[in-house]
């Protein structure tokens, strides 16, 4: 099926061409940070970890996202899902695959990462994070290829894959839960040791992966013959509405519990990150911009009159997808080391090169998604055909 | 022509098993030159303990001129780096004021005296150290007495034991350490790029019957022992002074005990 | 076949490349270099076991050692011969063999191996530098 990846119109080659030009200059960046250490980004000794492990952490959740289409189509036998499991598989791909590079360019000796193979150290969390990601990857890519090789074929796909499938759905949750259990259970560190980390992070997840997937089925109808679906979309709108709602929610119970009890160690960080502290606050704009996307999600896709609309939808997806991006792609990381344990107030930025080596890996996943994307429109083209 | 076709592979699987079984035979020969094998062991002068401890006599330690040796002398045996970007800086050992060495313990109405005394901070060793558990190669461990020890040969600088720790005691070397060095101890390494680096109470003097250098420098203000010695100097101290810890609330169990 | 073109051009640019250490190095073959020794190491006549096993065997060894002096504390090596050394690259290693440049990096660069051992482990201790 690789084939059909290199068939192509010329926008599809300019496309490509420029995200490979991205990504090359993503990867000059990268070298520069091989040659002088990771000092040439914003963090710190305080803030030892930032915008890499930030969107890691994002983009767990966009992956994760993508077993919305794929729990109901095979578990409740939702047929119109049918025709887009295969999107959200792929989305699942490129998403674990940035979140791989991301854990790569943040690492100080990436020379030495297999260490956390010859080494295993069942006790960390980031040994099963390796497990988790890397199994995910494999399973999207083995259940995703096959089904739609056999759609192409016309025939049913094979019956050693439905195990895969089955296994697929509770390893979705799986890596997000791990990936949340890599704060959560620090001591010292009060904005992550609470137990609705992990929960807030699945919510997040399914809001801003289905999210994402509207968006880009709206814009395989508008470029391709390939149609994903007006119920599917519909479908998927709903569940990014009740997920938005129970992430706020969630966030809310949060603030409710450090708000009351008034711990400090608990309480300084939400402050730090909505009203700032001890006069450094340059999240602040940010994080309310976050809520008010989040809040405009929730208004437009829980009234149906706007949900239905489409263009409508597409701006309501757009804000859900930037509010959770801002929650955790800039808000979560940050917010954990700041104050820090001996509570200093050292703030974080990122970089001018870190950005770049960030763009950089986005370019790469949308790359791998460019290319999974235009095989599938290729496969359904010409099955309807 | 069937059989001599798995005859070949069979030969060429064993042969291939044995290039790669032989370089561990040949340590195990030729480490018997001479008809005596070598051996490892620990030197007789090393000191050994159950759980290393340390006692931090705050009345002792009272100004800046007092603190500043003993800081220097550990930056000094161990190769510290001095960054003038503060986001890269090395601390193995430093000075804090109260309420942020013990965050969560200050007083509205505080001791004029404590207030602004150097408080002297460095890695607690602590009894359950969580960034042991949340290291993924292992490269952060503790030993049998207690040290939670750095391999920087393993580390590949992920960096989760900095979040793990709740002390902010480690440091990482945003970049190669060696310029910023200001007078090289060649008997220590230095570091390189990438890696987390902390205290490790000296490991390097205790293995030739030495104390820590922060010890010998701090004029009997730092007391250094077994904490599972019931005789040791430590207990004595901790038996018969009030003394607090940092963050045991936690349940890490810091090693590191302050006399205030 | 209409492509018979297309892939003798494949093959070529195929070939080229996997040769392509053989005649990029063409002509540079260098003699098999003879590492120096320091005064110091010369009168020790012996190193800490015969100079075959070090030949061959070095690098096993000072993993060995890092890892049990780091991890396992032990720092005494008996050496088959029955004397003891401390364990320590800089300290016992390089304080004979104070000269990488003519002993270590002769045969490294030869063999083109770039042990990073000096990115950390001072090379000459004893010169104040």
């Amino acid at each position: 099926m690789l084939e059909l990846a290199i068939k192509g119109s010329k926008k599809y080659w300019g496309w490509v061409v420029a995200l490979l030009i991205i990504a090359g200059i993503g990867f000059g960046f990268y070298l520069k940070q091989l040659g002088f250490g990771l000092g040439i980004t914003g963090m710190s000794r305080d803030v030892s970890w930032g915008f890499y492990i930030a969107q890691f952490t994002f983009l767990v959740g966009v992956a994760a996202g993508g077993v919305m289409v794929v729990l109901p189509y095979y578990l409740h036998d939702y047929k119109a899902f049918g025709r887009i499991t295969i999107l959200g598989e792929f989305l699942a791909i490129a998403a674990i695959t940035m979140c791989l590079l991301f854990i790569l360019v943040d690492l100080g000796q990436p020379m030495r990462m297999l260490n956390v193979i010859l080494y295993p150290t069942p006790t960390s969390v980031l040994f099963w994070d390796m497990i988790v990601l890397n199994g995910y990857l494999f399973l999207n890519i083995i259940i995703g290829w096959n089904v739609l090789e056999a759609e192409r074929n016309d025939v049913h796909y094979q019956k050693w894959l439905k195990p895969l499938i089955y296994i697929s759905i509770p390893w979705a949750v799986g890596i997000h839960t791990v990936t949340a259990f890599l704060y959560c259970g620090l001591p010292g560190r009060g904005f992550w040791l609470t137990a609705i980390l992990a929960p807030r992070f699945l919510a997040s997840a399914f809001a801003a992966g289905p999210a994402l997937l509207i968006l880009l089925c709206l814009f395989v109808r508008k470029v391709t013959k390939f149609d994903p679906g007006k119920e599917q979309i519909q479908s998927l709108a709903k569940i990014v509405a009740y997920a938005i709602c129970v992430n706020v929610f969630f966030f809310l119970c949060e603030v409710f519990v450090v708000f009351y009890s008034k711990i400090p160690e608990h309480m300084d960080h939400i402050k730090y990150l909505f009203m700032g502290l001890h006069g450094h606050g340059s999240l602040v704009p940010f994080m309310w911009t976050s809520m008010i996307l989040m809040f405009i999600g929730i208004i437009l896709l829980v009234n149906p009159a706007t949900r239905k609309n489409e263009t409508v939808l597409a701006v309501a997806c757009v804000a859900v997808f930037i509010g959770t991006w801002i929650d955790k792609g800039l808000g979560m990381i940050s917010g954990g080391f700041v104050p820090s344990p001996l509570h200093h107030v050292n703030e974080y930025a990122p970089t001018f090169p870190e950005i770049g080596i960030t763009i950089g890996v986005y370019a790469v996943g949308a790359l791998v998604l460019t290319v999974l994307y235009k095989i599938v429109v290729s496969v359904k083209e010409e099955v309807s055909a | 022509m069937e059989s001599s076709r798995r005859k070949f592979i069979k030969i060429a699987g064993i042969s291939a098993l044995g290039l790669g079984v032989k370089p561990v035979f040949n340590v195990f020969a030729s480490s018997e030159e001479h008809g005596r094998k070598s051996e490892i062991k620990k030197s007789k002068d090393a000191l050994t303990a159950e759980q290393w401890g340390m006692v931090i006599d705050t009345r002792k330690l009272t100004t800046a001129e007092d603190v500043e040796p003993i800081i220097n002398a550990c930056n000094k045996i161990h190769n510290i780096p001095d960054h003038q970007n503060k986001n890269h800086e090395i601390k193995w050992i430093w000075e804090e004021e109260y309420e942020h060495a013990f965050p969560g313990k200050e007083n509205k109405y505080l001791n004029e005296r404590i207030e602004h005394l150097p408080f002297l901070v460095l890695c607690n060793q602590c009894e359950d150290p969580p960034c042991c558990r949340a290291c993924p190669t292992k490269a952060t461990f503790q030993r049998e007495d207690g040290i939670v020890m750095m391999d920087f040969h393993r580390c590949i600088g992920c960096r989760f034991c900095m979040a793990a720790c709740p002390y902010g005691s480690r440091s990482f070397n945003f970049r190669d350490p060696r310029p910023f060095i200001k007078e090289k101890n060649n008997e220590f390494p230095t570091r390189m790029k990438g890696v987390v680096e902390k205290c490790n109470f000296c490991a390097e003097r205790l293995a030739v019957g030495k104390k820590p250098a922060c010890v010998e420098a701090s004029n009997g203000a730092i007391a250094f022992g077994d904490l599972g010695d019931p005789g040791s100097e430590v207990r004595e101290l901790l038996r018969e002074n009030y003394t607090i810890r940092r963050k045991q609330g936690l349940g890490t169990g810091p090693s590191v005990y302050y006399i205030v | 076949m209409n492509d018979k073109n297309k892939i003798v051009i494949g093959l070529i640019i195929f070939v080229v490349i996997l040769t392509f250490p053989f005649w990029y190095n063409m002509g540079k073959a260098a003699p098999v270099p003879e590492p120096k020794l320091t005064d110091k190491a010369k009168a020790a006549k012996e190193c800490i076991e015969s100079k075959e096993f070090m030949k061959s065997e070095h690098m096993q060894i000072l993993d060995v050692w890092r890892d049990t002096v780091v991890r396992d504390t032990d720092r005494i090596y008996v050496s088959s011969s029955g004397k003891e050394f401390d364990m320590s690259l800089s300290n016992t290693c390089l304080d004979c063999h104070s000269n990488k440049e003519e002993f270590c990096d002769k045969c490294h660069d030869y063999a083109s191996a770039d042990p990073y051992c000096w990115d950390c482990h001072v090379d000459n201790p004893k010169e104040k530098k």
